[in-house]
């Protein structure tokens, strides 16, 4: 589609005063070459509006900039169908920011003119469509997996579920009984599991196929389009699967590391899952493993390697409300006393009844303990042996069974589980920082894996019970259904979820040099034998990291690209005065910017050396910027960005962190030009860190001034 | 007339704006569905937004908040009603209409946030953004960052047209004082509702002297206290005297586990003290924090926040029940008395300010959703076609109701299926 600009000035809130509208006319009509160019009191208004939607339909204009406020708000005015926007704050950057009317207009100047560049370098989007499937991968027939099959099936889509045993289940197989996980909370306590109808929904169900005994093998190729071998005593067959949902369960953590609480050493010391069984064999008549006798004395010993620096550095989080259920197995069908030794009960929201329930009853004995070991009391029981207990400083329980609330173990603590065929590895990233769990890092986007197209529910994503499990796998099927669709149209999923660009490399001028497939976040670029790259769009998040980290610059995106940012820094202006510097800011534009935008709203002033250029993410910042800015005689240059490191906030996990490391490698061009590399720096600042903006500038602009003027200037 | 949206398309009303609502209006939107959000504040956001810092990143919630409305602006498939409550809910799964009520804003969509109004008017009113720790106009921007960026006017303590100075200063036409009260009505398929919690009305628990006792403050409003946009640009300052809090204690279950109060237990506040004690102690190196509690409940991975706190040796933990709660005699500081179970020993100590850990009370418990069934609690019911999410449902955090709204938008997808 051709292109005809058109250019809006507003001159509402104080700005038709604060600039001269005449001449940034007359730049943006002459110099920059915009057929239409005009202004308004108030662009926002119903009037300003239709004063443009009026050179659309009339003029044919489609590439509409907007001299005025910021892209955070008047979002629904300036939309207009199938135009590229793009927006020039002003009111923000320079009427709010700057203190002297002189400094306001020649900020203006510059901002308007990177407006005007950014859109006449910015294209149409045109969507990367390829033949997609829209049927879902589901792996883990547990509580979980189903779930998460019947709501996918249930919506029209094929589900292929694969289990590693031979039968559907998973855990709750095992259960004796459940905590009823719908209202009433309080009766009865313990209800049936039900799981065999669950079962049957999903074997007789038409839309899912069911592979038992079962693992997956290799998930090659990208959301729309993963092509996953799965092996059956040892067939293979090549499935083509759209999006994954990974619900591998969990194990419990390895009781015979517990050997001081008696594990191995006592027949009579038992597992929370071997208790389980144990009920469910004598349907709620609890018989000892040792002598096959009634069980009187029954000790549950919580956080079992749970809570425990040696073992799990996490609570299981289900352990206390099976614990309590188990007390009612003991209380209910049996003539014997339950004993609970604990760290601390842990019976969030509603499960807290139970814990009151158990309280009430005099036949189940509560105490916080710190439990040190079990050892023989010689006639067949055992001592539970503890420290700190409400009972006493020092004191021995006996008890003929003692069960240990052994945690969980995600199934990805060892294990990739899905096998992914890409460059960056098998499984997904980021494991390690949780514990082996396939979390998210993100508090705010629970689904959100670094491996676009495959979402974790249940105990694989973190320690759960089953309803929480079954609420998990609930809205993992909805992302697994999502980002299916979405690839089949060509749009971006989280976080740029409207985005329907993505990265186009120019291949013939690619050197191999593998940075981009080494740092994309999201390992969507792989390599083929040559050791050549070739992107995955489905797989991409749209961060342009890739775009950043390419040397050659040969990555583009429609609406954003190298030369784009490069000729924006290169209009900029700059001062002839020696003791003038001017500094450019390239920003994040998700948390930097939007605390930029807040400072102004405050009314903090900055110093006016800066001009801020946002970047979909810190991550795309390519080092040819910096050297095309600091040849053009700019004094140093600062990048704004969320923090990082464990705790990252960066919306594509890597980007600041990237954009950091490539600074590390910045002394080499800056060397070239003969200058010093602390004339470009990084900074983090979070969204609500709008104060400190003003002060992190200043040090800047401190430091650029003691080393001195950029001695390009002028050329 | 009832608005029937797009042929072929699910539709879904979310009631409440905050992080539940908004993720799962966010999320059924970009799955294909056409939503409506109704929110009763001037402002999308809800609690989040008055959070200074999520447990256990220590990240701002505006971050997230700002991700989730910048999908909102770019997708033409959600709608948004500020100052807007419900009426009424009738019909059945795939066939329901809501009537709403649209409150007066009194300011329309020319604003442009230029402050005008507020500097003019004469009218202070609480802050209830800031739990009334200090003031705004009557003319007001609810927040820093709020969604939409317009301004409101308090309609209960505006003098009207009596008055009408903001009138005169606003240059675009955005004041209208003679606004009235507007009704919609909307068809979907499903309703979510998401309407969140309230902090547990502390007046009602004699022994904790909140509101009797000075320097007696509710966790949220810390949460306040410590934002560098609340009410003492984020230092920790006590509201008696202003004097900079250094030596402070949180009281847990306030109001939570127990029959009287909350019976259940509100789940985020072990995990809200322990990062409260982080806010204090990385402002204030000098700084004490006392924890009473009964029993700490960090699940998870959040273990690893609890111990880190405990590595803290100016952090205490002394497990018991506060009994009483008193003024210190002739001074603004606040005396706890409790009894330490571990050593059965009675304890009286002196704090410049006092945090009590109050719970989550479901905000239907107050105020019931016309058209849903709610439990003795005041926690939702969900039914056919009737979806809940977060903390309407059960206490939960910020990541629990985000995950929780998720499934809520599967489900009210599932209601427009082949329909």
């Amino acid at each position: 589609m051709e292109k005809k600009l058109a250019c809006y000035i507003c001159t509402g809130c104080g700005l038709g005063e604060a600039i001269n509208v005449d001449k940034v006319s007359n730049i943006v009509k002459n110099a920059l070459k915009v057929p239409i160019v005009k202004s308004h009191s108030a662009l926002c208004n119903q009037e300003g509006v239709e004063l443009i939607k009026a050179d659309i339909s009339a003029e044919g204009a489609n590439t509409i900039i907007i001299v005025g406020c910021s892209l955070r708000v008047k979002h629904q005015e300036f939309s207009f169908a199938n135009c590229i926007v793009e927006r020039v704050p002003v009111r923000e950057l320079c009427l709010w920011l700057l203190e002297k009317p002189e400094d306001v207009q020649i900020a203006a100047e510059d901002y308007i003119k990177m407006g005007v560049i950014k859109a006449q370098k910015a294209n149409f989007p045109e969507p990367y469509i390829m033949e997609t499937v829209k049927n879902i991968l589901v792996i883990g027939g547990g509580i979980a997996g189903m779930t998460s099959a019947l709501r996918c099936a249930d919506m029209g889509y094929d589900v292929v579920l694969v289990e590693k045993e031979a039968q559907l289940g998973g855990f709750v197989n095992k259960l004796y009984k459940q905590i009823p996980t719908k209202l009433p909370f309080t009766e009865p306590l313990i209800v049936d599991t039900d799981i065999q109808s669950t079962i049957k929904a999903v074997e007789s169900h038409p839309k899912i196929k069911v592979f038992k005994s079962s693992k997956v093998e290799k998930t090659e190729g990208q959301p729309g389009a993963f092509d996953v071998t799965i092996s059956t005593n040892g067939k293979e067959e090549i499935v083509k699967i759209g999006t994954v949902i990974l619900a591998a369960g969990w194990k419990p953590y390895d009781a015979t590391k517990l050997e001081h609480l008696g594990y191995g050493k006592f027949k009579d010391v038992v597992t929370n899952i071997e208790f389980e069984e144990i009920a469910k064999k004598g349907n709620g008549k609890i018989l000892r493993p040792s002598d096959g006798k009634p069980a009187k004395k029954v000790a549950f010993i919580q956080c079992a390697g749970s809570r425990d620096p040696n073992h799990l550095p996490y609570c299981s989080a289900m352990c206390c409300a099976s614990s309590l259920k188990q007390t009612k197995y003991v209380r209910q069908d049996n003539d014997a006393c339950a004993m609970v030794f604990y760290k601390d009960i842990r019976t969030p929201g509603r499960t807290e009844y139970y814990y009151k329930e158990a309280q009430n009853d005099p036949g189940v004995m509560l105490t916080k303990a710190d439990v040190i070991g079990v050892s023989d009391a010689g006639n067949g029981n055992m001592y539970v042996d503890m420290e700190n207990s409400l009972l006493g400083e020092k004191v021995k329980v006996e008890a003929d069974l003692v069960v240990l609330a052994t945690g969980i173990v995600p199934a990805t603590i060892d294990d990739p589980i899905i096998n992914l065929q890409y460059r960056q590895g098998p499984g997904l990233p980021d494991l390690d920082l949780y514990n082996g769990f396939a979390d998210s890092n993100f508090i705010c986007f629970q689904y959100e894996t670094r491996r676009t197209g495959i979402y974790a529910a249940g105990c694989v994503r973190q320690p759960m019970n089953m309803a929480e499990a079954q609420e998990d796998a609930t809205g993992a099927a909805l992302k697994a259904i999502q980002c299916a669709e979405h690839v089949a149209k060509g749009i971006a999923v989280h976080p740029r979820a409207w985005d329907l660009t993505y990265p186009e490399p120019f291949m013939q001028k690619c050197t191999a040099c593998k940075r981009c497939t080494e740092e994309c976040p999201f390992g969507a670029i792989d390599e083929d034998e040559k050791g050549t790259p070739y992107f995955k769009p489905n797989r991409c998040r749209r961060c342009a990291t890739c775009m950043g980290a390419c040397p050659e610059r040969i990555v583009s995106f429609k609406d954003y690209h190298v030369d784009m940012i490069g000729t924006m820094l290169k209009s900029v202006s700059v001062p002839s005065e020696d003791d003038d510097p001017r500094l450019i800011v390239l920003v994040c534009e998700n948390d930097a910017y939007p605390a930029i935008d807040a400072a102004a709203k405050a009314g903090i002033k900055i110093d006016k050396a800066v001009r801020f250029v946002q970047l979909r993410c810190l991550g795309s910042t390519n080092l040819v910027w910096i050297a095309d800015a600091l040849s053009r005689g700019i004094d140093g240059m600062l990048l704004m960005g969320c923090k990082y490191g464990e705790n990252y906030q960066c919306h594509f996990a890597k980007g600041s962190e990237l954009a950091n490391y490539r600074l590390s490698k910045v002394q080499e061009t800056l060397s070239r030009l003969q200058l010093e590399s602390e004339r470009v720096q990084m900074v983090q600042l979070a969204i609500d860190e709008g104060d400190q903006v003003p002060k992190m500038i200043l040090d800047f602009v401190d430091r650029v001034k003691e080393i001195g003027p950029n001695p390009f200037k002028g050329f | 007339m009832a608005e029937q949206g797009t042929s072929g398309l699910c539709r879904v009303l979310v009631v409440g704006g905050g992080f539940s609502g908004l993720t799962s209006a966010v999320d059924a939107a970009e799955t294909g569905a056409e939503v409506i959000v109704i929110e009763k504040n001037p402002y999308l956001g809800g609690r989040v937004a008055q959070l200074n810092k999520y447990f256990p990143k220590m990240c701002p919630p505006m971050c997230g908040l700002e991700i989730n409305f910048k999908r909102i602006k770019t997708n033409p498939l959600i709608s948004f009603y500020t100052n807007a409550e419900i009426e009424s809910i009738s019909g059945s799964e795939g066939d329901f209409t809501v009537n709403v009520v649209i409150n007066p804003r009194f300011i329309n969509n020319n604003c442009v946030a230029c402050d005008a109004c507020s500097q003019i008017c004469p009218v202070d009113r609480p802050n209830d953004f800031n739990f009334g720790l200090d003031n705004t106009k009557a003319a007001y921007l609810p927040y820093n960052q709020a969604m939409p960026f317009i301004y409101a006017i308090d309609g209960k303590t505006c003098k009207g047209a009596s008055c009408g100075k903001c009138l005169e200063v606003c240059k675009y036409n955005a004041i209208d004082l003679s606004m009235k009260p507007e009704k919609k009505t909307f068809k979907v398929h499903s309703v979510i509702l998401a309407t969140g919690w309230n902090p547990y009305d502390a007046t009602k628990i004699d022994n904790l002297k909140y509101g009797s006792v000075k320097n007696v403050v509710s966790n949220m409003m810390m949460e306040r206290l410590s934002s560098t946009t609340g009410p003492t640009n984020g230092i920790i300052k006590r509201p008696s005297d202003g004097k900079v809090v250094n030596n402070i204690a949180f009281v847990q279950c306030a109001g939570s586990r127990d029959e009287n109060h909350l019976e259940f237990c509100s789940y985020i506040c072990c995990m809200a003290s322990l990062k409260h004690t982080k806010y204090i102690r990385e402002q204030n190196p000098d700084s004490n924090a006392t924890i009473f509690y009964i029993d700490i409940r960090t699940p998870g991975k959040y273990e690893q926040f609890y111990w880190s706190v405990k590595e803290d040796s100016n952090v205490t933990f002394v497990k018991g029940k506060v009994a009483n709660i008193e003024q210190a005699k002739g001074s603004d500081d606040v005396v706890v008395e409790a009894e330490d179970i571990d050593t059965g020993e009675k304890k009286e100590i002196t704090f410049d300010m006092v945090v009590l850990a109050t719970g989550m009370e479901p905000s239907c418990a107050t105020t019931k959703v016309n058209g849903y069934k709610f439990t003795k609690e005041g926690f939702g019911i969900q039914e056919n076609g009737l979806y809940i999410a977060g903390c309407s449902k059960n206490p939960m955090d910020v990541s629990k109701s985000a995950q929780d709204a998720t499934s809520a938008a599967m489900k009210a997808l599932q209601s427009g299926h082949g329909r």
